[in-house]
């Protein structure tokens, strides 16, 4: 009876009622969403590299060479000699060692340039290594790997032939059309930066760029070459590399010898030092949504409180009936603390359900951004978020309540 | 005895000097049925708080059923109230949103009678429904909201919210005050028959002499009430 109460009396106030579930929803719906989406970034983003203990390009700082390197955001700022690689994997700390090219691209997404290494070495997440979905690492030298989502968002399978554009511009005029590529690898989904990559051999990146100066081909010149000369086609720059080393405690030794390689000036970054710095960038930026997220929350949660409050005035005669047939005074204050809950619990029902459907057709949005959002909404901090949630608007709500109760006392 | 009010003082807390109720002695015996009748602002509506329960004098000895409501917490007082006092106001005694099954409920759920019918073979509805035949209030109209019932019909579904849980004592405060005269003889007639049936002690308020023709007993609240003497 005293639920029945409260649902018929909201009902019977369904305008103020639904305006104010509406300002609960979206502002639960922009709590829940700041929370998890802040949550899965932050995984997600110091998941995309592990196992590698060096990431080294040329001398910049050591956000952008993370950047570049990882995340395929920026432009590096030089490359490094195919000499000096040579000397540092031949270390005899270093396990293996990875180059990659940067700079061309295929409609939008970064073409990388890499060795088999990649496949064998390079890996994410808790250290899971690349696996292939389909086909397998590329052997020729117009064999192309394509990450997960770039096979997906442009529809290419196994076999099919796509040119590579040069510079990283997602709408680019000079095309490397005289030399396709053929797909022969397909990744599987990592939810890193791995997904949005085409993946070449550096003799492949060579090959497109053999008689081009400055970004441009050069008219009449002759970019055919023969196959014999294939093989001998060595890079003589690349853009940056990763290390691995046969002992973790080298790492600072082998970091201090590439930073004083007196041949070049090269720097060399620990990728979860870098990426925490990182991420405390964004954290700054992270925090502030939040907070933005529960000021509205407040705002709602007053919302809610004065237009319960307001109810309070009109419903005089109501509080005189219950208590004439022997409702005590604190039956009206649960009875408005109920009718606050309620709305609070549908509030979050419908903000729950909003943001599964968000993140649903949001996800082409964050998977280019190179973000892996799970649509497990109930994580435990969100759950602590609901809690916290229930139990403020309680303390809200007691402000309508308390005068409902005294109302009472006094009817 | 049903009622016995002996040397009541009362005063509203913000107006502390304005003496409102000065009752010496004023009793009710079980099954009487009184008229009081008397002009606005002489205490009325105080005294039939003071009856129910809602109210607590400040000084003096309120007697219901012989119990000293004086010396009742307000909890129990609220209690008490729901198991052994009807109340008919002029106007707004139902939730307007509850239909009137809903609204009798709503009185029955407070009282203790709530545990023990609840136990039985539910027939409780079919209680509200023979109440509410009693009263003349057709079934289509059971489960209408409150609001969308006539007057006439709200006040009849009224006593049986009043009488549900089956009191003693019954106060209507002006309860035909907002009634056409063919209405008011109706609701009267059916009140009174109720009442006697029921073998309930009635205290019936108004200013309208016309209605003191079904009371045998008629009370002034002048007489009874005299605020500023002294005694």
């Amino acid at each position: 009876m005293f639920f029945k109460l409260a649902v018929k009396s909201l009902l019977n106030r369904k305008g103020s009622v639904v305006l104010t579930l509406m300002a609960m929803t979206v502002s639960i719906f922009v709590l829940l969403a700041v929370e998890h989406i802040r949550h899965q970034a932050k995984a997600s983003f110091t998941n995309t590299v592990s196992g590698v203990d060096l990431i080294v390009g040329a001398r910049t700082g050591s956000l952008n060479l993370l950047l570049y390197s990882v995340f395929r955001i920026g432009s590096p700022t030089n490359n490094i000699a195919w000499r000096s690689f040579e000397t540092i994997a031949s270390n005899k700390q270093v396990k293996w060692a990875i180059p990659i090219t940067l700079g061309d691209s295929h409609k939008g997404y970064r073409v990388m340039g890499t060795t088999q290494n990649y496949f064998k070495f390079f890996s994410y997440g808790n250290k899971h290594k690349l696996n292939f979905s389909n086909g397998e690492a590329f052997e020729g030298l117009f064999d192309v790997v394509l990450g997960a989502d770039v096979a997906k968002q442009l529809g290419y399978t196994l076999g099919d032939k796509i040119v590579l554009s040069h510079g990283i511009a997602a709408t680019s005029f000079s095309r490397h059309d005289d030399k396709p590529f053929t797909i022969v690898g397909i990744l599987s989904p990592t939810g890193t930066p791995v997904d949005q990559t085409l993946h070449v051999s550096l003799e492949g990146i060579e090959a497109i760029h053999i008689n081009w100066q400055q970004g441009v081909k050069i008219p009449g010149a002759n970019t055919n070459i023969e196959e014999s000369k294939l093989s001998e086609l060595q890079p003589t720059s690349i853009t940056a590399f990763m290390l691995g080393l046969k002992s973790r405690i080298a790492t600072f030794h082998v970091q201090r010898q590439i930073n004083n390689y007196p041949q070049e000036p090269m720097l060399a970054i620990l990728p979860g030092v870098a990426l925490s710095e990182l991420w405390q960038m964004m954290g700054l930026l992270e925090k502030i949504l939040l907070c933005i997220a529960i000021l509205v929350f407040i705002a709602a949660l007053l919302g809610l409180s004065a237009m319960l409050l307001s109810s309070i005035r009109d419903r005089k005669h109501e509080i005189q009936l219950l208590r004439i047939v022997g409702a005590p005074s604190y039956f009206l204050f649960f009875l408005i603390e109920l009718e606050a809950l309620l709305i609070t619990s549908l509030s979050i029902v419908l903000a729950v359900c909003f943001l599964a459907i968000s993140l649903v057709t949001a996800e082409n949005f964050f998977t280019q951004l190179g973000l892996h959002i799970s649509y497990n909404i109930f994580s435990k901090s969100t759950l602590y978020f609901l809690a916290i949630i229930i139990v403020t608007q309680t303390v809200a709500a007691a402000i309508p309540a308390l005068s409902a109760f005294a109302r009472a006392r006094h009817a | 005895m049903t009622i016995q009010l002996h040397n009541i003082h009362f005063a509203y807390p913000e107006t502390s000097d304005k003496q409102v109720l000065n009752i010496a002695n004023w009793s009710v015996s079980s099954e009487e049925q009184v008229f009081v009748h008397g002009p606005s602002g002489c205490g009325k509506s105080t005294l039939l708080n003071i009856l129910s329960g809602m109210l607590k004098p400040a000084k003096g000895e309120v007697s219901i059923l012989n119990e000293r409501l004086d010396k009742m917490s307000q909890r129990q007082r609220d209690r008490f109230r729901a198991n052994h006092i009807g109340y008919v106001f002029q106007q707004f005694n139902l939730i307007p949103y509850l239909d009137a099954v809903e609204n009798i409920q709503l009185a029955h759920n407070f009282s203790q009678y709530k545990y023990e019918k609840s136990k039985g073979d539910g027939s409780l509805e079919g209680e509200f429904k023979e109440l509410l035949t009693q009263l003349n209030v057709s079934a289509e109209d059971w489960h209408k909201p409150a609001a969308k019932l006539s007057i006439g019909q709200q006040q009849r579904v009224a006593i049986a919210r009043a009488l549900i849980n089956k009191p003693k004592l019954l106060i209507a405060d002006e309860p035909t005050s907002s009634l056409d005269q063919d209405n008011r003889d109706n609701f009267m007639t059916m009140l009174m028959r109720l009442v006697s049936d029921n073998n309930i002690t009635l205290v019936f308020v108004s200013h309208d002499m016309a209605l003191s023709q079904y009371f045998k007993r008629v009370d002034a609240l002048l007489d009874i009430n005299q605020p500023g003497s002294q005694n």
